[in-house]
């Protein structure tokens, strides 16, 4: 049977791991690769590497950090963050990544995504939807959750899928950073209309929460940070509990 | 141990490099004729479109190269698919090693396809798998599929069993990325290399 996957993301700025609470106040959390190393020999299932520099600088820094973690490591793994066209994409394809995660590039140019699913696969582009409920609705963000847009979350989603892309990861801005669970009413939802696998992201604070995210939430995946950078949670003990609570997932 | 990687321009190729290398093994990426031959052991990944991929292999004529090969070769995902006879995927002629379609996903219960993520595999077969644990999981990514047939050699259940990997002769296939499969897809790795 598929397992759930469980999914820790690291964003790195300068070559260090950070992460903050609410996309904000940034705060060191070590080496990336040598993070995504002991994460993998603790049995976390796959790994999100999200470049929150972004600049062209930055960029090289990111193909080489591609490249040694191609090297280092044997689980999937994901680059996102700054991708806004698809010679880039196809750098992070030659350097080693197994997918690349698009954002604020697709909702500018949503044909983005219909040519890297053409191009290079279905699983090789995962979505990120970074979405904040205002007014009785989600409204999809970019720019790291700084900048509204026009559209919805659920018909952003479709149009998405529709458009070739292999996986959505959502991130529910009201509950990132907050450690109170994740948004599992709008993830259900997302599991109900769409046929591609979604990755719940933002709210992990408690083991409790992966299994509602399983469960409630109907999540095929669940990212989390802080809490595994920090100790909160250790990879082992969480798919212990999953287990015991009759969750499928690898060991 | 000299591993030749087929290149054929079919997607991410540098994590079976990276551990093959791991492995102590020497890797050279090509799609030269000679280099392939003379190699120990030949890999053959790719990721992507079967038409694509079959054109690509046709260009280099590696088609005609592939089947004659008389070394251990293992295919990893499509690899492993173009090695059958025929793929639904833009019904493909495949190189026709293993005499079986490969075919579409057709969920039963609203299975998500592709298929992708960590699944265990069962009914383990052939020393690509001595000292792997029945039940292991490993990395799939794939929304075509071989179903289970005489050759099959290791199992899986996603919508309704399929061919996880196949084996015939010197010719090796894991549907799986063994490369992406954590401890269990090394292992797998390295009883190939101990082929």
């Amino acid at each position: 049977m598929l397992a759930k996957r469980i999914i820790a993301c690291l964003d790195v700025k300068d070559n260090q791991t950070v992460k903050g609470v609410s996309f904000e106040n940034l705060r060191y959390a070590g080496d990336p690769v040598e993070l995504g190393k002991a994460y993998s020999e603790q049995g976390i299932d796959e790994l999100v590497y999200l470049d929150i520099t972004a600049t062209n600088e930055g960029r090289k820094q990111i193909y080489s950090l591609v490249e040694k973690v191609a090297q280092n490591l044997s689980i999937p793994f994901t680059i996102g963050g700054g991708i806004s066209d698809i010679r880039d994409a196809e750098n992070l394809l030659i350097y080693g990544a197994d997918k690349i995660s698009v954002n604020s590039a697709a909702v500018k140019n949503p044909q983005l995504v219909s040519d890297i699913a053409k191009k290079f696969g279905c699983q090789f582009v995962v979505t990120a939807i970074d979405a904040k409920m205002i007014d009785g609705k989600w409204i999809v963000h970019t720019h790291g959750g700084k900048r509204p847009t026009d559209k919805e979350l659920f018909s952003w989603a479709k149009e998405i899928e529709d458009r070739g892309a292999g996986e959505i990861l959502f991130t529910s801005m009201n509950h990132d950073g907050h450690q109170t669970g994740f948004a599992n009413e709008a993830l259900a939802k997302l599991s109900e209309i769409l046929t591609i696998p979604v990755i719940a992201s933002g709210g992990a604070g408690e083991m409790s929460h992966f299994k509602d995210v399983f469960t409630v939430g109907k999540a095929d995946a669940a990212l989390a940070a802080s809490i595994f950078h920090f100790g909160k949670i250790a990879i082992p003990d969480l798919k212990q509990y999953l287990v015991k609570e009759g969750i499928n997932v690898r060991r | 141990m000299n591993i030749a990687i087929i290149d054929y321009k079919a997607g991410n190729i540098k994590s079976v490099e990276a551990a093959l290398q791991r492995l102590g093994c020497n890797t050279v990426l090509t799609k030269n004729h000679n280099e392939i031959l003379s190699a120990d052991k030949v890999v053959f990944p790719g990721v992507g479109n079967a038409g694509a991929a079959m054109e690509a292999l046709k260009s280099e004529s590696l088609d005609t190269l592939i089947p004659q090969l008389k070394q251990p070769v293992l295919g990893i995902c499509l690899g492993m698919q173009l090695m059958c006879a025929f793929s639904e995927e833009e019904n493909t002629q495949g190189l026709g090693i293993f005499d079986v379609t490969v075919k579409k996903f057709l969920p039963k219960s609203g299975e998500k396809i592709p298929h992708m993520g960590w699944n265990n595999v069962f009914n383990l077969k052939t020393p690509l798998y001595q000292g792997v644990d029945e039940n292991s999981f490993v990395y799939f990514v794939h929304s075509y599929m071989v179903p289970v047939f005489e050759f099959t050699a290791a199992e899986c259940s996603y919508a309704e069993k399929f061919s996880a990997s196949i084996a015939k002769n010197n010719f090796f296939g894991t549907q799986f990325h063994p490369e992406k499969s954590g401890n269990t897809g090394l292992k797998i790795l390295e009883n190939f290399i101990k082929l």
